[in-house]
C-alpha cells in the first residue's frame, strides 16, 4: 500500500513546480521548458504507480470505504451558528474506477502536451506557469470529493485557459479566449448555485451524532440524508430538483460541449496553440461528462431516470449534428474541433443507456477520445508548423512526400472512424451495445448509427483530399516527423493499438464503479421516487 | 436635554476622542511648523493605530452611551459598530499610504496639514454613524462625513476635474441631504422622537401606515443611498470618483460606503423590527415591503452598474460603476432580512475593502507611471509592469468573484443567504451579474496581456517601494479565498446590535 498522500502529490506537484518556475530567470527558457517536461513525467508516473497499487475490485462511487488512496481531513469548519448548525468543509479527496482512467489520461495528455509545447516562443516562462497552474485545476478535478473543492478546481482552470488561448493562440485569439471564458463562466455559475442549494437539501451526521449540512458529495448522494424542508429534498413537495438537475446539467453541458452549446469549441480550437487544443480536447471536454457521471447520476438519480431519453437525443444530435458541420469544414482544426463535437455525442448516447455496457462504453470512449483527438490535434500541430497552412484543400499528395507523417495520421483516422482493431471501435461498439440494450432508447440508438457513417465520410474524405492525389509544387521541402514528434506520436499510438486489441484491462479497472453508478441509480432512483410520492 | 452619566460614558468613546484629538494634533502642528509636513502621515498612522487599539477593546462591550430622559440613547457602542469602525480603521491606515505614495496628494505638500485634517475629519463622522442610535446623530454625523469629503474630493485646486467633482459632490450631497433631514422631521412629527429605539416602540403600539410615513421613511432613505450610492441616488459616483484623487476615490468607495451600510442595516434593523424567527429571519412591522422595496433598488443597482461599467475607457470610472455593481450585490445581503444575510455582508465588506482599495492602489501606482487611467494605455503593460499587472488581474478575478480568491467567499456567502431565504430567482439574477462583470474586468487583463506593448512603456523601470503595500492588500485576497474561518468568526461575532 502507499502511505504517503499520492493524490494531493499528483495534483500540487505542477503548482511547486511553478513555485520554482517564478524564480528561474525568463533567459532560461531551455531549462523552463525541460523542468516542465520533467515535471509532467513525474506526474505521469506517479499516475501509473498508483495503478499498480490500485484494487481494482473495490467501486467507490457513493461509498466512501470502497474508494482508494482517500484524504480528509477537516478545511473549514465555523461552529456555532446557531441557524446553520455548523459549517463545514472537508479536504476530501479519493479515486475509483471513475476517476483512474481520467487521471491516466491527463498524465498522459499532459505530458505529451508539455513536449508539444517545445515550439512556443513567445514569454515562455507565462506559458509554462499557466499551462502547471492549468494541470492542477485538472487533476483536481477528477480527484476532489467534495463538491466545494470540486467546484474550486473547476473554476481554477478557467483563467489559465483565457490565458493560454488569449496570448498564444492564432490570430482570433482575444474574442475565441472570451468566449471560452463568458460560456464556461455562465456554466459554472449554474454549478454554483445547484451546490449551494445541495447543500441545504442535505444533512451528514456526524461522529458524535450532530447532523450538519454538507458539501460532501458522498453524502448528497445517501438519499436518507435530505432534510424535511430543503429546497432539493424530495421530502418537500416544491422542490425544485428537475430544474436544479437541468441547471446543473447545463454547466457541465457547456463543457462536454453539447448541442447547442457548443459554439465556444470550433473557436477556442481553431485559435489556441497545438499543445492547448490537446488538453482542451483531450482533457477538459472529458469534464463535463465525468461531472455527469460523477455527480449528476448519482445525487439526482430520480431525474436522471426520467431524463435519459432526453440525453440520449441531445448526444445523438451532437453526433448527427457534428458529423455533418465537420464535413463541411475547409479548415482542418476546425474539422477536427467539429469531430469532437460528435464524438463526445457517443459519450452522452452511453451514459444515457444507464446499463453497464453503455456507461463503460462512455468511459472508454472519453479515455479513447482524449488520445485520438489528441493525436489528431497534434497532427494537424505538425503540418501547420511546417506549411502554415490548415487549408485541407490547399493540401494533397503529401502520401508521398510525409510518408510516415501520413501512416500516423491514417492510424489516428481510422481509429476516430472506429476500425476494428483500432481503440475507437471498441468504445463505440460498447456504446451501441449499451443503447439497443435499453428499450427506452433503442431508436436514437439505430438513428445515431448513422455517425458512423458520416464519421468514416468527412475522416475518408479528408485522407483523399490531404495526402493522395498529386503534390502540389510550393509543398516539395516539407519535411517528414522528427525525433520530438515520434516521442509525442508513439505512445499514443501504442495506446490506441493496444486498447483496440486488448482493452480488457481498463474496463476492469471500470468495472465494479460502473455497476455501481448503475446500481446506485437504479436503486435511489426508486427510493427518492417512493419518499417523494408519498 | 440632560444627558444622564456623561462623564462615565466617556469611557466608552474612547476611539472617537484619539481620533479627534489627533485631527487637533495635526492641525496644531500644522500652524505651528509650517515649513515640515513630514511627520504628518506619522501622527496620522500614529492616532489610528491608537484608536484601533482601543478600538479593538471596546469588543465584546455592548453599551449604550449618553443617554437622556427615561430610556433613550444617542450612541450605542456594540460589537456591530466595532466591526465597522475596525473596517474604517484598516482602510484609513491605507488610505494614509496611498495618500503617500500618490503624485497627485504629493504635488500640493503645502497643503498637507489640511488633507490630513480632514480625513480625521471623516474618519470621526463615520465613527459617530455606525454608532449613531438616533436620527439627530445620524444626520449630524453624515454631514461631519460629507463636508470634509467635499473639500477632499476637490483637494487639488488646480486640477479641473478635482474641481468639477468636488462642486458636483457638494450638489447632488446638498440636496440628498436636505431631502434626509426632512425626511427626519416628518418621522419626528409622526412619532415625537428621535430615537430609533423609542420610534420601534411607538411602531410596536400605534400602526403608522399612512402616506406620509412612508414618505418621511423613502426620504432618509434616499439621502443614506446618497451615501452607499445605490441607484436611483448613485448620479454623482462615476463623475466624483473619476474626478478625486485616486487616495479619497478609494477611501469613499469603501469606508464611506461601509459607513452607509452600517447606519441603513441599523435604522432598518432597530426602527422596523418586531420580533425574529426561531431561523434568525427578521420580522418587520408591515409599513413596507422591505424585502422586496431592497430586492429591487438592489437589482436595478447592480445591473445599471455592470452595464454602464461595460462602456467605460477609463478604469477609475470604470471601477466606479463596479463599486455601484457591489453595492447592488451587498444591499441583495440586508434584502434577505435575516442575520444570515447580514454576516454575508459584513464578510463582503472585510473582502472588499482588500479586493477593492488593492484595486485602486495598483492603478494609482500605474497612473503614477504612465499617467494615465485609460484602459487602452494598459496595452500591454503585463509585461513592463510585471508585478503590479499580476496584482491589478489578481484584484479584479477576486472583483469578479472567482476561486480562488477571496471574491468567492465574499459572492458565496451571499448566495448561501439568498438560496437558505429561497429567494432563487433572484440568485439567479445575481449570478447573471457576475457573468456579465467578467466582461469588463477581463477587458483590463485583455489588454494588459493579450495586446501588443505600447512602444512608450517598454521602457519603464519600476523602482517602487511600494510593492509591500500591494502585498499586504494581496495576501488577504488569496488567504482568505482558501481559508475563510478568521473572517466567518469576525462576522458571526458582530451580528450584535444593542436597542433590539
Amino acid at each position: 500500500m502507499i502511505n504517503f498522500p499520492i493524490l494531493s502529490l499528483i495534483t500540487f506537484l505542477p503548482i511547486i513546480g511553478m513555485m520554482i518556475i517564478l524564480f528561474i530567470p525568463k533567459r532560461q527558457s531551455l531549462f523552463i521548458k525541460s523542468f516542465t517536461i520533467i515535471i509532467t513525467a513525474i506526474q505521469l508516473a506517479l499516475a501509473i504507480f498508483l495503478l499498480s497499487n490500485y484494487n481494482f475490485s473495490l467501486a467507490g462511487i457513493n461509498d466512501i470505504k470502497s474508494f482508494q488512496f482517500v484524504e480528509k481531513f477537516r478545511w473549514i469548519e465555523i461552529d456555532g451558528f446557531a441557524w446553520l448548525g455548523k459549517i463545514k468543509i472537508d479536504y476530501l479527496l479519493g479515486v475509483d474506477g471513475l476517476s483512474v482512467p481520467m487521471i491516466l489520461l491527463t498524465t498522459i495528455i499532459t505530458f505529451i502536451a508539455s513536449i508539444s509545447s517545445w515550439t512556443i516562443d513567445k514569454s515562455i516562462k507565462g506559458y509554462f506557469l499557466m499551462f502547471l497552474l492549468l494541470d492542477t485545476g485538472m487533476i483536481g478535478v477528477f480527484v476532489a470529493l467534495d463538491f466545494f473543492l470540486f467546484y474550486i478546481f473547476w473554476e481554477l482552470m478557467l483563467l489559465p485557459m483565457y490565458f493560454l488561448i488569449g496570448i498564444w493562440g492564432g490570430p482570433r485569439r482575444e474574442y475565441a479566449a472570451i468566449k471560452f471564458f463568458l460560456y464556461t463562466l455562465l456554466g459554472s455559475v449554474l454549478i454554483l448555485l445547484v451546490m449551494i442549494g445541495l447543500y441545504f437539501s442535505s444533512m451528514e451526521t456526524l461522529a458524535d451524532g450532530t447532523r450538519v449540512f454538507t458539501f460532501n458529495m458522498l453524502e448528497l448522494m445517501n438519499p436518507t440524508n435530505y432534510t424535511q424542508n430543503g429546497i432539493l429534498s424530495p421530502l418537500n413537495p416544491a422542490n425544485l430538483r428537475l430544474i436544479a438537475f437541468i441547471g446543473l446539467f447545463i454547466g457541465f453541458a457547456i463543457k462536454i460541449p453539447m448541442f447547442p452549446f457548443h459554439t465556444w469549441l470550433p473557436d477556442a480550437h481553431v485559435e489556441a496553440p497545438t499543445a492547448i487544443s490537446v488538453i482542451l480536447a483531450g482533457v477538459l471536454l472529458k469534464m463535463g461528462t465525468y461531472g455527469i457521471l460523477r455527480i449528476s447520476y448519482p445525487i439526482f438519480p430520480d431525474i436522471t431516470k426520467d431524463l435519459l431519453w432526453w440525453i440520449a437525443l441531445f448526444g445523438a444530435i451532437n453526433i448527427i449534428y457534428g458529423a455533418l458541420t465537420a464535413m463541411a469544414q475547409k479548415d482542418f482544426k476546425k474539422l477536427i474541433a467539429y469531430s469532437s463535437v460528435s464524438h463526445m455525442g457517443y459519450v452522452m448516447l452511453g451514459m444515457a443507456a444507464l446499463n453497464t455496457l453503455g456507461i463503460s462504453g462512455a468511459i472508454l470512449q472519453m479515455f479513447n477520445h482524449g488520445t485520438i483527438t489528441a493525436m489528431l490535434f497534434l497532427l494537424v500541430g505538425v503540418i501547420y508548423d511546417r506549411a502554415h497552412l490548415r487549408d485541407i484543400e490547399g493540401f494533397g499528395g503529401l502520401g508521398k512526400q510525409m510518408p510516415i507523417y501520413t501512416g500516423f495520421t491514417t492510424v489516428a483516422f481510422f481509429a476516430a472512424i472506429g476500425l476494428p482493431g483500432l481503440s475507437g471501435f471498441i468504445s463505440e461498439a460498447l456504446v451501441f451495445l449499451g443503447g439497443f440494450g435499453n428499450n427506452s432508447i433503442r431508436i436514437i440508438a439505430i438513428v445515431s448509427t448513422l455517425g458512423i457513417l458520416l464519421g468514416a465520410g468527412y475522416m475518408l474524405w479528408t485522407l483523399q483530399r490531404v495526402f493522395l492525389g498529386n503534390l502540389p509544387e510550393k509543398w516539395n521541402q516539407l519535411t517528414d516527423v522528427d525525433t520530438r514528434e515520434y516521442i509525442m506520436f508513439i505512445p499514443l499510438v501504442l495506446i490506441i493499438i493496444f486498447l483496440g486489441v486488448y482493452p480488457s484491462p481498463m474496463l476492469n479497472l471500470m468495472n465494479s464503479s460502473v455497476n455501481a453508478i448503475v446500481d446506485v441509480v437504479e436503486k435511489s432512483g426508486l427510493f427518492l421516487k417512493s419518499i417523494g410520492s408519498l | 436635554m440632560n444627558i444622564n452619566n456623561f462623564l462615565s460614558d466617556i469611557d466608552l468613546i474612547y476611539p472617537e476622542i484619539i481620533l479627534v484629538s489627533t485631527l487637533i494634533v495635526i492641525l496644531l502642528y500644522d500652524l505651528i511648523f509650517t515649513k515640515n509636513k513630514r511627520l504628518l502621515p506619522f501622527f496620522s498612522l500614529s492616532g489610528i493605530f491608537i484608536a484601533t487599539l482601543f478600538t479593538i477593546l471596546n469588543f465584546g462591550k455592548n453599551e449604550f452611551a449618553f443617554g437622556y430622559g427615561s430610556n433613550n440613547y444617542l450612541l450605542s457602542i456594540d460589537d456591530f459598530s466595532n466591526f465597522f469602525k475596525l473596517i474604517i480603521l484598516i482602510s484609513s491606515f491605507i488610505i494614509i499610504h496611498f495618500s503617500i505614495l500618490s503624485n497627485e496628494i504629493k504635488i500640493c505638500i503645502d497643503r498637507h496639514g489640511e488633507y490630513y485634517t480632514l480625513l480625521f475629519g471623516m474618519m470621526a463622522g463615520m465613527f459617530f454613524l455606525v454608532s449613531a442610535n438616533d436620527l439627530i446623530v445620524i444626520y449630524v454625523s453624515i454631514e461631519i462625513l460629507s463636508l470634509s469629503s467635499y473639500v477632499l474630493a476637490g483637494f487639488v485646486k488646480t486640477s479641473l476635474r478635482n474641481s468639477e467633482a468636488s462642486l458636483k459632490y457638494v450638489i447632488y450631497g446638498g440636496v440628498s441631504s436636505g431631502i434626509m433631514i426632512f425626511g427626519m422631521s416628518l418621522i419626528y412629527g409622526m412619532t415625537g422622537s428621535t430615537n430609533l429605539a423609542e420610534i420601534n416602540s411607538i411602531l410596536k403600539v400605534t400602526a403608522l401606515s399612512d402616506i406620509t410615513f412612508l414618505t418621511s421613511i423613502l426620504m432618509v432613505l434616499a439621502g443614506i443611498g446618497f451615501k452607499i450610492s445605490i441607484v436611483p441616488f448613485h448620479f454623482w459616483t462615476p463623475d466624483v470618483y473619476e474626478g478625486a484623487p485616486i487616495p479619497i476615490t478609494a477611501y469613499l468607495s469603501v469606508a464611506s460606503k461601509a459607513a452607509g451600510f452600517a447606519v441603513l442595516i441599523r435604522f432598518i434593523k432597530i426602527m422596523f423590527l418586531s420580533g425574529i424567527t426561531n431561523n434568525e429571519y427578521w420580522v418587520l412591522f408591515p409599513i413596507i415591503d422591505w424585502r422586496s422595496l431592497l430586492v429591487i433598488f438592489s437589482i436595478i443597482t447592480m445591473t445599471l452598474g455592470n452595464l454602464s461599467a461595460l462602456w467605460q475607457d477609463n478604469l477609475k470610472r470604470m471601477l466606479a460603476y463596479s463599486s455601484i455593481a457591489h453595492a447592488g450585490y451587498i444591499l441583495l445581503g440586508l434584502a434577505v432580512l435575516s442575520n444570515q444575510g447580514l454576516t454575508a455582508v459584513l464578510i463582503y465588506f472585510i473582502i472588499y475593502l482588500f479586493m477593492n482599495l488593492g484595486a485602486f492602489l495598483v492603478l494609482m501606482l500605474i497612473a503614477n507611471e504612465i499617467n494615465s487611467e485609460d484602459i487602452d494605455d494598459y496595452k500591454g503593460l503585463g509585461y513592463s509592469l510585471p508585478f503590479l499587472s499580476a496584482m491589478l488581474s489578481i484584484f479584479l478575478i477576486s472583483l469578479v468573484g472567482l476561486p480562488p480568491t477571496a471574491g468567492f467567499i465574499a459572492k458565496l456567502y451571499l448566495f448561501i443567504a439568498l438560496v437558505d431565504a429561497k429567494m432563487i430567482v433572484v440568485a439567479v439574477i445575481a449570478l447573471l451579474n457576475t457573468v456579465l462583470s467578467l466582461y469588463y474586468y477581463i477587458r483590463v487583463l485583455k489588454n494588459l496581456y493579450l495586446s501588443k506593448p505600447n512602444e512608450r512603456y517598454i521602457k519603464i523601470k519600476n523602482t517602487s517601494l511600494s510593492y509591500p503595500l500591494v502585498f499586504i492588500l494581496g495576501t488577504p485576497v488569496f488567504v482568505f479565498g482558501l481559508y475563510f474561518t478568521p473572517i466567518t468568526d469576525l462576522a458571526k461575532y458582530s451580528l450584535k446590535i444593542l436597542g433590539i
